[in-house]
């Protein structure tokens, strides 16, 4: 298998390193992969662990952009293992690091508790606005009320957005840019009604006013979910929510 | 703090972020062009400030923005103000909510290229209507 892979290519892999049990620091180690034009960096990571050294540690699964697994920084900005290639790296050298602004949990694998955390926090599934039985039938949605979060709902939990954002990097509280996706994705989904429960999260001190407009985290995003905009969407619903709160004293915002 | 954790986690330091990526570099640049709006701000409340201290003042103020260090400080603001105008609407259609014409969404270009008519189109008649009034 080692001898049949590549066509003379070779690629010099930096890989950042952390072995919790023995390192202080993490560290740069190089490993030349040689390669094939169809390569992704995920499989040039595969090929180090397989043939040059099995101590390496990283996530996969799907190998295809929609398990969200494979998120890691490479040369310096978030992409997905499997969708980067290793053809697109001219200069024969690529750096691979842990997701930024995550805890490192050992060499590629960060520790993504906190995010799991806030998912939970935020209900991310439908609490229907109204309980129907089966007799009365399914919940209808049209078209333009499907289009409405649809690109939301793309979100596959790679985490790209976090490591694209300094606000989040800086202050770990910030529920971030990924969850007020999935959290809008809810919120404005025609059949969902528990929009003001969701608002208290989207509104506290950790909420979307912690956002300063960097905008990174959509260029990032692999799915087009645009996480940006779901953030930003949301200061507009607070502030209206903080202010109404005035006049009608049962709105969500505390 | 709690127990030490056993798994010992890493965590890199935030230290200098903005150096890290073209895009934060880009993103503190057009973040500072706001001082040279501030800046301006300042020049405006200046003048005015020199307008009810009478009409010498007023004058002397009106001498100062003629030099020619006055006027290549006004370039420098006019530039930045260009680029803090355009990084503006650029990220306009991220904040907005959808937009739809006629049952369509309404593409991220052309909500930033509606934004930027709208400032030059004003900018053209503060202009006409200041240059009316002084003459």
């Amino acid at each position: 298998m080692a001898e049949t892979s590549g066509n003379g290519k070779v690629i010099r892999v930096e890989v950042l390193r952390y072995r919790p049990e023995q390192d202080e620091e993490p560290f740069l180690q190089g490993y030349d992969v040689p390669f094939t034009d169809d390569m992704s960096v995920l499989q040039g990571l595969q090929y180090i662990k397989d043939w040059l050294d099995g101590t390496l540690s990283f996530r996969w699964s799907c190998r295809m952009a929609i398990c969200g697994s494979c998120g890691m920084m490479i040369d310096g900005e978030p992409r997905l293992a499997c969708k980067t290639f290793l053809r697109d790296f001219p200069a024969g050298t690529v750096r691979v690091e842990a997701l930024a602004h995550f805890p490192i949990e050992r060499d590629l694998v960060i520790r993504m508790d906190d995010f799991l955390a806030k998912l939970e926090r935020i209900k991310p599934y439908i609490i229907p606005k109204e309980e129907r039985t089966l007799a009365q039938g399914e919940y209808l949605q049209t078209p333009a009320q499907l289009d409405v979060y649809e690109q939301f709902s793309s979100c596959i939990n790679c985490l790209l957005c976090y490591a694209a954002c300094p606000q989040y990097g800086l202050n770990p509280d910030f529920v971030g840019p990924g969850i007020m996706a999935l959290l809008h994705r809810y919120n404005a989904d025609s059949r969902d009604g528990a929009a003001v429960e969701r608002m208290e999260i989207a509104g506290s001190e950790a909420g979307v006013f912690n956002c300063t407009a960097v905008g990174y985290c959509s260029e990032v995003c692999p799915k087009h979910v645009d996480p940006a905009n779901a953030v930003n969407q949301n200061k507009t619903r607070a502030a209206g929510d903080y202010f109404l709160r005035l006049v009608r004293p049962k709105g969500g915002a505390k | 703090m709690n127990t030490p954790d056993p798994r010992r986690p890493y965590v890199r330091p935030m230290a200098g972020w903005w150096r890290r990526n073209p895009f934060f570099v880009e993103y503190m640049v057009h973040e500072a062009t706001a001082f040279f709006v501030a800046a301006y701000a300042l020049v405006l409340l200046v003048g005015l400030l020199r307008l009810a201290q009478g009409e010498v003042a007023w004058n002397g103020w009106q001498e100062a923005l003629r030099s020619p260090w006055s006027v290549a400080f006004h370039g420098v603001l006019l530039a930045a103000m260009c680029y803090h105008s355009w990084t503006w609407f650029r990220i306009m259609p991220k904040t907005m909510p959808p937009l739809a014409v006629r049952g369509k969404r309404v593409a991220p270009g052309v909500i930033t290229a509606c934004g930027v008519a709208a400032a030059v189109v004003c900018s053209l008649v503060a202009l006409v209507l200041a240059w009316g009034a002084t003459r």
